[in-house]
């Protein structure tokens, strides 16, 4: 900014041959990665790529196995996340730091609270939270505790918290995740404002389009190696995929037939629960249907619903032409329904357990391996348990392993077999591939093609739009707990999906 | 009989006017859970039991009594809200009570002019007692991640097995007269002193919650911890001191105890963890951590020591009465379970 300061700026941010080993995974090897001041700078990469670990060292959440940081030329050593702050550094983490039962002033100033003598000042952290936000154009109440705000209202917060901060280095890992077009306007305008007034802004990011308009610099990881720094004004998309993957994109998705007419498996009519609010979709035999939506859309808590997870307040669920509304989870599961759900730390896997014994747990009740008075046969169990792991491509020297020890793709194989214990007349896979490798990725994908060609009905519910783009035949866009569109065949595309993203489904079509 | 007193006014009012009453305890419960309304039934239902219940003289009696529980709530609400518990706060009473009792009856004979040097000092020696059981809590929980069940279980038995030793179980008599006459009997202008204690630390409770940056930070590492970690508060300070605090609430207690009885005992605050949770989940304190406010927790242990004295005057046996607190405290948590879901539902 200063006429009189040397040319060469200092980069405000220079790390250096960090790597960072977690037990003996190694999620960064390696890695150089260099920030300037008025510089907005993409991490890209896929999930699992190493973006979230080399900004959560950076944000002084984690500490580097080796390697150097250096800020404003200053080799320094960050304990924590209070820590970098004091140098600057500022972080709108993907995983909300908001504390739902404060309201939004507490969560706005916390770690950092005004004072008044020995007591909170209130008066200042809501006068102060207010102006911030009518600053940042966002309309909040400030009193309102924010578990009561929408997710949308949750990431203005987030931002704003950061943004509250004065940061020099400001950090926002996904942040249009879950905005409106029109939020995500304000948002980038206040990017280019503090662009403009020197601080250094580190964008996490997977939407590739967003990239030509804010971003200079792109710096692509994979696998946790830095593949490569390219300016944002002369990449293509496709080159930026291509540096991301490896390969390219149609190696990944593979082509999966559509039986022409099979017929309707699960049937939903006018279906209410909460955050959904009257759906009708049909699921066929021989069919890919993809779910897309954002986050909160409601995409998911259908299904959880039609399982029985969440009560059903009004509609139908027919099930092979009988009626299972508000049956119980179980009954739906013996009806022939797979689910796999979205968060497979906690819903999906027993973690303490083999991965072997959990795939066998999806085993009993067979006839082959226990009998009637349910005495399991140990051998038969574990035979078919190792039968299932080789097709879906577990090695078997993890077998013996407590799954919590496995890598993400290969606990989402564990789930995948799982699927395979019994035979499954619908599979439901809400969100299948998070936080999996691209290579896990395309040899689940070949699973689900397997499924599908097998005369099965599926159901893929994803947040990434590539993926279920690629997949579906027949696609389904949910926002604000309706169906905002229902798209097959050639009209899926992502202009088309993303313009139903943010539609106003309560009007009547 | 109950009933004949409120009927007629039901049967007179119409429908629709019915359901605008169901409508208001639908929002009361709602918005403030299901205290009042235990209160509501406790008050009445005794009242009409005995004309005494309701007498001044009963309900100052009722105030005085639950001192010691509404002492020992504030510090369980305090680590319920940071998301644990604390099982040892009857271990604080007691070894509370026998090290201050030891401590003064040692230093009356030693100097026996001094008596309120003696009493101060042993007061005193309590609290440091207490304070290491709570801080070694708060290591164990803050430092090392230990459960908080399982943490203040042992200390619980290790208090207990401290303040047997030390006593070989006989209570320790021989207290300075002055101690029992001012902490456990007297009165400042009227109020019993114990009442003026608890008065002092629920201002001082309420202040630290509502208007210390350490309040807001045990709301928040109870509301969500790694939110809070994340927003830079030192969340294991903040458990570390809870704790401490607890213990000290407890210890306070504990003195004022060993006043009221004029000895060390090792069996005082033996029900004393089972009671002053059941105060704070029946005022609200929600066991998930984040939840909870200083004025409902008084109310809430009034609520139970109350509840006590009606059915000592109703003379239900100590028994029984134990069978119907633990229901009570069961029925609450499924009603705040129950509340919860029309919270979520209304949505």
């Amino acid at each position: 900014m200063d006429a009189l300061m040397p040319p060469p700026m200092p980069p405000l941010v220079e790390m250096t041959g960090i790597t960072k080993t977690f037990l003996s995974v190694k999620a960064l090897s390696n890695v150089d990665f260099r920030l300037l001041p008025g510089e907005v700078h993409v991490l890209f990469g896929e999930n699992g790529a190493g973006k979230s670990t080399l900004i959560s060292i950076l944000s002084g959440v984690y500490k580097q196995t080796s390697g150097s940081l250096r800020i404003d030329g200053q080799e320094v050593e960050l304990q924590s996340v209070h820590d970098a702050a004091k140098f600057g550094i500022g972080t709108v983490f993907q995983e909300f730091s908001l504390v739902p039962t404060l309201r939004v002033y507490e969560n706005v100033y916390l770690g950092r609270e005004p004072r008044r003598g020995l007591f909170l000042d209130r008066r200042a952290m809501i006068a102060g939270a207010q102006n911030l936000f009518n600053e940042l154009d966002f309309e909040i109440d400030v009193r309102r505790p924010v578990s009561a705000l929408s997710r949308a209202e949750q990431q203005m917060v987030e931002i704003a918290k950061a943004f509250l901060a004065k940061a020099r280095v400001l950090i926002l890992d996904e942040p249009t995740a879950s905005l409106t077009e029109k939020e995500t306007r304000k948002l980038f305008g206040f990017i280019a404002r503090a662009r403009a007034e020197g601080v250094g802004i580190i964008y996490i990011s997977h939407r590739i389009q967003e990239f030509a308009e804010i971003a200079d610099q792109i710096s692509v990881l994979r696998d946790g190696r830095m593949i490569g720094t390219v300016s944002a004004k002369e990449t293509s998309e496709h080159a930026l995929v291509e540096l991301m993957t490896g390969r390219a994109i149609d190696q990944i998705y593979p082509e999966i037939a559509r039986s022409p007419d099979g017929e309707t498996v699960l049937s939903l009519t006018n279906i209410v629960s909460a955050g959904v609010h009257g759906v009708s979709v049909d699921v066929r035999a021989g069919e890919v249907l993809g779910v897309a939506g954002l986050v909160g859309s409601g995409k998911s808590r259908l299904w959880r619903s039609v399982l029985g997870l969440q009560p059903i307040r009004a509609g139908r669920v027919m099930l092979k032409g009988r009626d299972v509304t508000g049956k119980v989870t179980r009954e739906l599961l013996r009806g022939g329904v797979f689910y796999l759900p979205p968060d497979r730390k906690t819903e999906g896997l027993q973690l303490a357990a083999t991965a072997r014994d959990n795939i066998a747990l999806s085993l009993l009740g067979r006839d082959d391996v226990s009998n009637r008075i349910g005495f399991i046969s140990p051998r038969r169990s574990r035979e078919l348990a190792d039968g299932i792991a080789a097709r879906v491509d577990i090695s078997p020297s993890y077998l013996n392993r407590s799954v919590s020890k496995l890598s993400g793709g290969n606990q989402q194989k564990v789930l995948f077999g799982k699927g395979f214990a019994k035979e499954h007349d619908i599979y439901i896979f809400d969100e299948p591939t998070v936080g999996v490798d691209m290579g896990t990725r395309s040899a689940l994908y070949r699973l689900i093609k397997e499924i599908a060609e097998a005369g099965k009905a599926v159901v893929v519910v994803s947040s990434d739009l590539t993926e279920v783009m690629h997949l579906a035949h027949r696609l389904v866009v949910f926002s604000k707990g309706r169906v905002a569109a229902e798209l097959a065949g050639a009209a899926i595309s992502e202009e088309n999906v993303l313009k139903h993203f943010f539609a106003d489904t309560r009007v009547p079509a | 009989m109950t009933v004949s007193q409120g009927s007629p006014v039901l049967t007179e009012t119409e429908a629709p006017k019915r359901n605008l009453v169901l409508a208001a305890i639908r929002g009361l419960f709602l918005r403030i859970g299901v205290l009042p309304f235990f209160l509501a039934a406790t008050l009445v239902v005794f009242a009409l039991v005995s004309a005494q219940f309701l007498s001044i003289q009963n309900l100052t009696n009722v105030a005085r009594q639950s001192v010691y529980l509404v002492l020992v709530s504030l510090g369980q609400m305090l680590v319920l809200i940071t998301g644990g518990f604390d099982l040892s706060v009857g271990t604080a009473i007691a070894l509370t009570s026998v090290v201050s009792a030891l401590t003064m009856v040692a230093l009356v004979a030693a100097m026996p002019d001094l008596v309120w040097v003696a009493i101060l000092l042993g007061a005193f020696a309590g609290f440091g007692a207490a304070l290491l059981v709570g801080c070694l809590n708060g290591l164990g929980i803050a430092q090392f991640g230990v459960s908080p069940f399982i943490m203040t279980l042992g200390l619980q038995s290790i208090g207990a097995g401290i303040a047997l030793f030390l006593t070989g179980g006989v209570p320790v008599s021989g207290l300075p007269f002055d101690f029992g006459n001012f902490f456990g009997f007297g009165r400042v202008l009227g109020v019993p002193v114990p009442v003026l204690f608890a008065i002092v630390a629920i201002i001082v409770m309420w202040l630290i919650m509502n208007r210390t940056i350490f309040g807001a930070h045990v709301y928040a590492v109870g509301g969500n911890v790694k939110a809070a970690n994340l927003s830079g508060v030192n969340t294991r300070k903040v458990l570390f001191f809870s704790y401490a605090l607890c213990a000290l609430l407890a210890s306070l207690a504990g003195v004022l105890m060993t006043a009221r009885v004029e000895s060390g005992e090792t069996n005082l605050g033996g029900t004393i963890a089972l009671e002053s949770i059941a105060a704070c989940v029946i005022a609200g304190v929600s066991l998930r951590g984040g939840i909870g406010r200083v004025e409902n927790v008084v109310l809430g242990a009034f609520f139970i020591v109350l509840l006590q004295n009606g059915m000592n005057i109703a003379q239900i046996g100590s028994y029984l009465q134990m069978v119907l607190l633990g229901s009570l405290l069961v029925l609450a948590v499924i009603l705040d379970q129950v509340r919860y879901r029309m919270l979520v539902g209304s949505r």
